[in-house]
């Protein structure tokens, strides 16, 4: 629901249908409330059959890749005579995002639930959940659940009396944005510096301790019991009929310039326009939506008229010239400077680049620097050519994708709002910005031209 | 509170302003004693390898010491089987570890796009004026404050977030700063 709003009439409350109900964080009020029956279910099942119940299903990743949830679990060989591992990615950074956020305060079962079921079906005894270190609520309420469920008996040795192992452990992070990119999370939880790791070899094969692991996010982990519980059909059947792809229900964080901020949950292909201004409650009074980042900061920024029609779905993003992402919507109205925001998005990811690659290293600092120009007037048009140089030489030549993520912002804004970027520039100030040029020099430089 | 836990040639190259102090004399008191060992050993059983334990280790150390010394990452290598080298790149890699000693309230106010377009910039200036910092990462006179701003805290449809040591406050607007500042002590 969209919370901290009332659950609007329009949403599908699956996962959120408890965000506000403190009742739902006890292991009494959650077992109350249905919990813990997928995850007995499981345990009396065959690994391979969830994975391919999970694959029936049709989820896929939440966490902003969209990989198919199932296909990812049937990776681990079971049985192969190594330790499995599980992580879940809870190291929610990306700008824009806040569900999972909301999942962990709200319902910790739900994930503890999720992680130990995920890490029956891949062969795994522990389940690692690496939080973030600012989710100072999530990771108490976490830790709480994760001790009510060992003292149940539902973790531990003998999980749920079924004589099957299952650990859930939670790993509490440092800030680092970049820990949220499986492989440098796999080695933050190892005791390392947060560096992304070279692929191959995939987590799969070797991951975390260099054991076989499967690498999930909140969102994805708390949707596998209601897979288990209503069945692969009833999962399908939320989506547009006419995308198979994209099924199940997804929670959007809306954030920035709009009149209802929160959480909400809706099938795979809403329309998104009738989201923003019908849900989330359009702009503020008074204002226009100039600019929407549908993803988290990292995809490609849209404008009000590619809104328009534009299905809430893996594809339907892409359709638009966007991407799905984490579901991290923000929205810039028309009292914001488009050049200031791209800056500061640049400035956020120079800040979190690990640094281990050049283009990265290099590229968001120097991005920073000539946006940071641009904005305060001392720009010229062929910074606007060097920039989308540095973004060409940032895009698919790293690790990781944080140096691409860098570009995204900056080659789509220079694309749609390049006309607000030559504004500074011939203006040789911020137009968004009271004029404080002194009227006498201004009158003066204007005799002398 | 704030006393520098050492000085020579590891003093910390960005040491605040305040109530520093120059108490170096003290001797160095360990923190993987007691509970905190036997804490810290029930926590090794849970990873495969002992270096895994190293972030919550440090955030042990954060705890009862405020901030992460040199002699706590000689200390910490020790029991963990690493060197103080290794530490130092992992301590200097998280922004969270804190390699100097902080105000006693360490106030991070998020400033990143969703924030900055809903006022964050007059939140992080009524922070640095109630406060007395002035200036960002700098430790108010009276030991009190040090205010920095922080990139997403991940609680963007709540502008603006603000963390103060463990504590996470939603919707923070420059109006309620002053109540705000008034109740941390």
């Amino acid at each position: 629901m969209g919370y901290p709003h009332a659950p609007h009439p329009r949403e599908t409350v699956v996962l959120s249908k408890y965000f506000g109900d403190p009742e739902a964080r006890t292991l009494d009020g959650w077992k109350a409330r249905g919990g813990y029956r997928a995850l007995e279910q499981a345990l009396g099942m065959d690994p391979v059959a969830i994975q391919n119940l999970v694959k029936e299903s049709g989820l896929r990743g939440r966490g902003g890749a969209g990989f198919p949830t199932g296909l990812k679990w049937s990776f681990m060989k079971i049985g192969d005579g190594k330790p499995h591992y599980l992580c879940c990615n809870a190291d929610e950074s990306e700008p824009g995002t806040f569900k999972d956020r909301e999942i962990m305060r709200w319902t910790p079962h739900a994930l503890v639930e999720g992680v130990a079921l995920a890490s029956y079906a891949i062969g795994a005894e522990m389940g690692y959940v690496y939080i973030r270190g600012e989710f100072t609520e999530p990771i108490e309420r976490m830790t709480a659940a994760v001790k009510e469920a060992y003292a149940a008996g539902i973790l531990g040795a003998n999980a749920m009396g079924t004589g099957k192992t299952v650990h859930v452990h939670v790993h509490k992070g440092a800030g680092a944005y970049i820990c949220g990119e499986e492989t440098a999370l796999m080695n933050s939880l190892e005791g390392r510096r947060g560096n992304p790791r070279i692929k191959p070899p995939f987590p799969a094969v070797a991951g975390v301790f260099g054991q076989p692991t499967t690498i999930n996010n909140v969102e994805t982990l708390a949707a596998v019991p209601h897979i288990l519980n209503n069945g692969a059909a009833w999962y399908k059947a939320f989506g547009r009929a006419d995308n198979p792809k994209s099924t199940g229900t997804k929670l959007y964080s809306v954030c920035g310039n709009i009149a209802r901020p929160g959480n909400y949950e809706v099938p795979m292909g809403f329309p998104f326009k009738e989201f923003l201004w019908d849900l989330c409650g359009g702009p503020l009074p008074g204002r226009k939506i100039k600019a929407v980042i549908p993803g988290g900061s990292s995809v490609p920024i849209l404008t009000p008229e590619e809104c328009e029609g534009a299905l809430m779905d893996y594809e339907g993003f892409v359709t638009a010239g966007s991407m799905l992402g984490s579901g991290g919507v923000i929205v810039f109205d028309d009292a914001q400077c488009m050049v200031k925001q791209i800056a500061r998005l640049a400035r956020f990811y120079a800040h979190e680049s690990c640094a281990q690659c050049t283009q990265c290293r290099e590229g968001t600092a120097w991005t920073t620097r000539i946006l940071e120009r641009i904005e305060a007037g001392q720009g010229t048009m062929e910074d606007l050519d060097t920039l989308l140089d540095i973004a060409d030489q940032m895009t698919g030549k790293t690790i990781c994708v944080l140096s691409d993520s860098c570009a995204t912002p900056v080659v789509s804004g220079i694309k749609k709002f390049r006309h607000e970027f030559e504004a500074h520039i011939k203006a040789k100030r911020c137009p968004m910005l009271p004029d404080t040029t002194p009227k006498i020099a201004a009158a003066a430089s204007a005799a002398a031209a | 509170m704030s006393v520098r836990e050492e000085g020579g040639l590891h003093a910390p190259a960005h040491a605040p302003h305040g109530d520093a102090g120059h108490a170096g004399e003290a001797p160095y008191a360990p923190v993987f004693v007691g509970a905190r060992r036997r804490e810290l050993d029930e926590l090794l059983t849970r990873y495969p390898t002992k270096m895994a334990a190293l972030l919550p280790a440090l955030w042990m150390i954060q705890a009862d010491r405020g901030w992460v010394s040199e002699e706590a990452m000689a200390e910490v290598a020790q029991v963990l089987d690493l060197t103080p080298a290794y530490v130092k790149g992992v301590v200097t890699f998280y922004t969270m570890y804190h390699q100097h000693p902080v105000g006693r309230h360490f106030v991070q106010v998020c400033t990143t796009s969703p924030c900055n377009v809903c006022g964050a910039e007059g939140v992080v200036d009524a922070f640095l004026e109630h406060t007395g910092c002035r200036e960002l990462g700098v430790t108010s006179p009276d030991g009190r404050f040090t205010v920095i701003e922080v990139e997403c805290l991940g609680a963007c449809g709540f502008a603006t977030p603000v963390m103060i040591n463990e504590e996470f406050l939603e919707s923070v607007t420059p109006a309620k700063v002053p109540e705000i500042v008034a109740r941390y002590k």
